[in-house]
């Protein structure tokens, strides 16, 4: 079962080390005759790819530190911090996290045409600024964690509430920022949509977009489109492989309600 | 009314009547509760301007573009229900809504069989689960563009991996994106390889059942399946009520593997609704029929919810929470 869920991964591995000539080869050879390692570098010349992986680490990772400064402030807001009205827009909070996006691609592309951010990366970092309802929903989880004695006693000691926030609460939830960084890292590095809306001249291209240059009218050059999905890819098994854990433990948070 | 400001001023006395003749909300929080809504505002801050800006102030113009022809330059021109008419006629629009519940309805039903099954599958207490788990788990975390255009290569129907391995169980070969029914099917395959993330939540729901509870079936003479049908299925439908909801909306909110893969085709069996609406705004500039079409996946994915939910209170069992 595995090995069928790993069979895509293969078969992007196999057709990136693939010659021309073998590429057409009938019936397909599933291990590469003679493994072509000059494909990688002809896929990294043929399109702008190092211009458009800077543009996708740029937007990657501006995207992470709004994510986790953002959701953390308004975590923080939502579990430590008392006040009116508080419960209720919580609930808001949760009832937003089932709206699917698409359903709004178009004002908010009006809207962002107004701002005149159409053809920036303000369009794709700027919304992980502002907080993301599901990541709220798993930091606040845990910081309901963080006993309540613990702020209460830095607030007798005189401490404002962003440095109770800063010195007591950001220490202990280190590990459930981790997982709010990691999720909105693949988010931001993975996203199609976003960049396919709003990205227009190919200066500013990112790689979901600038992976279908290998595609032209007539033809496809598969062998140099899995070379560059390769390189792509990579970076995330290595990020996944390092922190399985973490992505494990985010995407079970998020059920357990 | 009285209660209330005789309790505010119980919990602070001496505040409010300094504040002599306050205005609405100072009478109703008085001060120290003014301050702290202020506080908590300011940390959520962030995410009330990304709430109003982003999500109520597009919701709200949305339903007004709907009502306007409108090319994304110069002024939207409002024409009443016109594109609300138009929709009944098209039959395109039809075709992407239809296309999109098929899928929805086969793909949400099939993703929560599979994911119980690997489930199932990793719940054997064995030393290598760690690295089938993450097997599995992998390719749910790897960009849908890229696994997209591995998809072209893999169901290529001379070239890919799949015909050549069907063949030897005599398969003859299928032509997976080109042939109208099985291109819907492929686009419902292709979201299996999300199922690792859901396969993970349920691993974790099989191992939250006590184990005394099947000793105890087992002593009754339950079987296998049966303690499987009558045991482990209804502790699991709080999860598989998420994974239903998530589902859906991903169901219906499916675009990247058909723009990349198909751009909606073979004889448009795989317009979806999303790839439908784009088209209209941004491949024709008709952002007032895309808004209002907008507005009608809107109140399906409500309506939806709303049904879901409301059945789950006969199917979901909380027992155990």
């Amino acid at each position: 079962m595995s090995a069928v869920f790993l069979a895509p991964l293969y078969w992007m591995v196999s057709t990136a080390l693939k010659g021309h000539d073998e590429l057409l080869e009938f019936p397909p050879t599933v291990f590469p005759g003679s493994p072509q390692w000059s494909n990688f570098r002809d896929a990294v010349e043929f399109i702008p790819f190092g211009t458009f992986f800077l543009n996708t680490l740029t937007i990657t990772v501006f995207s992470v530190i709004g994510a986790v400064i953002s959701n953390l402030l308004v975590a923080y807001g939502f579990s430590h911090v008392q006040w009116p009205g508080r419960d209720f827009l919580f609930y808001v909070v949760v009832a937003t996290i089932f709206i699917p996006f698409p359903v709004i691609i178009v004002p908010v592309f009006i809207l962002m045409a107004k701002l005149g951010w159409v053809d920036t990366f303000l369009p794709l970092i700027i919304p992980a600024w502002l907080g993301n309802p599901l990541y709220i929903f798993l930091l606040r989880q845990y910081l309901l964690q963080i006993p309540r004695d613990l702020t209460d006693a830095a607030r007798v000691d005189g401490a404002r509430e962003w440095q109770v926030l800063w010195r007591v609460v950001l220490p202990l939830s280190k590990p459930a920022l981790a997982v709010v960084a990691i999720f909105a890292g693949v988010f931001a590095w993975n996203d199609f949509l976003g960049p396919l809306l709003y990205l227009q001249s190919e200066d500013n291209y990112t790689l979901a977009i600038g992976l279908q240059f290998y595609r032209s009218q007539y033809d496809v050059q598969f062998n140099l489109l899995m070379a560059a999905s390769t390189l792509v890819v990579l970076p995330l098994v290595v990020l996944f492989l390092a922190f399985q854990k973490q992505f494990i433990e985010g995407a079970t948070m998020g059920s357990l309600k | 009314m009285t209660d209330r400001e005789t309790r505010l001023t119980l919990e602070v006395p001496g505040v409010a009547r300094e504040t002599g003749r306050p205005r609405l909300l100072r009478r109703r929080l008085g001060t120290l509760e003014r301050r702290r809504l202020l506080t908590g505002l300011a940390f959520i801050s962030p995410w009330l301007v990304g709430f109003l800006a982003f999500l109520v102030y597009p919701i709200v113009s949305n339903v007004w573009y709907g009502f306007t022809d409108y090319s994304g330059f110069g002024e939207a021109e409002f024409v009443g229900l016109d594109n609300y008419s138009r929709m009944k006629g098209d039959t395109l629009f039809w075709k992407s809504l239809y296309n999109t519940l098929y899928y929805t309805i086969l793909a949400v039903p099939v993703g929560v069989i599979v994911a119980i099954g690997l489930a199932v599958a990793m719940n054997q207490r064995v030393r290598e689960v760690s690295i089938y788990r993450a097997a599995l788990f992998l390719p749910s975390v790897l960009p849908l563009f890229a696994l997209s255009f591995i998809f072209i290569w893999l169901l290529n129907p001379r070239y890919g991996l799949v015909n050549h391995a069907l063949a030897p169980f005599g398969v003859e070969p299928i032509n997976w994106f080109g042939d109208p029914t099985w291109a819907r099917l492929s686009i419902v395959l292709l979201a299996q390889l999300g199922a690792g993330q859901f396969a993970v939540i349920f691993l974790a729901g099989l191992r939250a059942i006590p184990t005394t509870l099947y000793d105890a079936a087992a002593i009754d003479g339950a079987g296998t399946w049966s303690k499987f049908r009558k045991i482990t299925i209804p502790l699991l439908t709080p999860l598989i009520l998420y994974d239903v909801i998530i589902g859906i909306g991903f169901g219906l909110q499916v675009f990247t593997q058909a723009y990349i893969i198909t751009q909606g085709g073979p004889d448009n069996s795989t317009l979806f609704y999303v790839l439908y609406l784009y088209n209209q705004a941004f491949r024709y500039g008709d952002f007032g029929y895309a808004a209002a079409l907008s507005c009608v996946l809107f109140v399906i994915s409500l309506f939806l919810a709303l049904i879901v939910f409301w059945t789950s209170r006969r199917w979901v069992h909380y027992e155990l929470e």
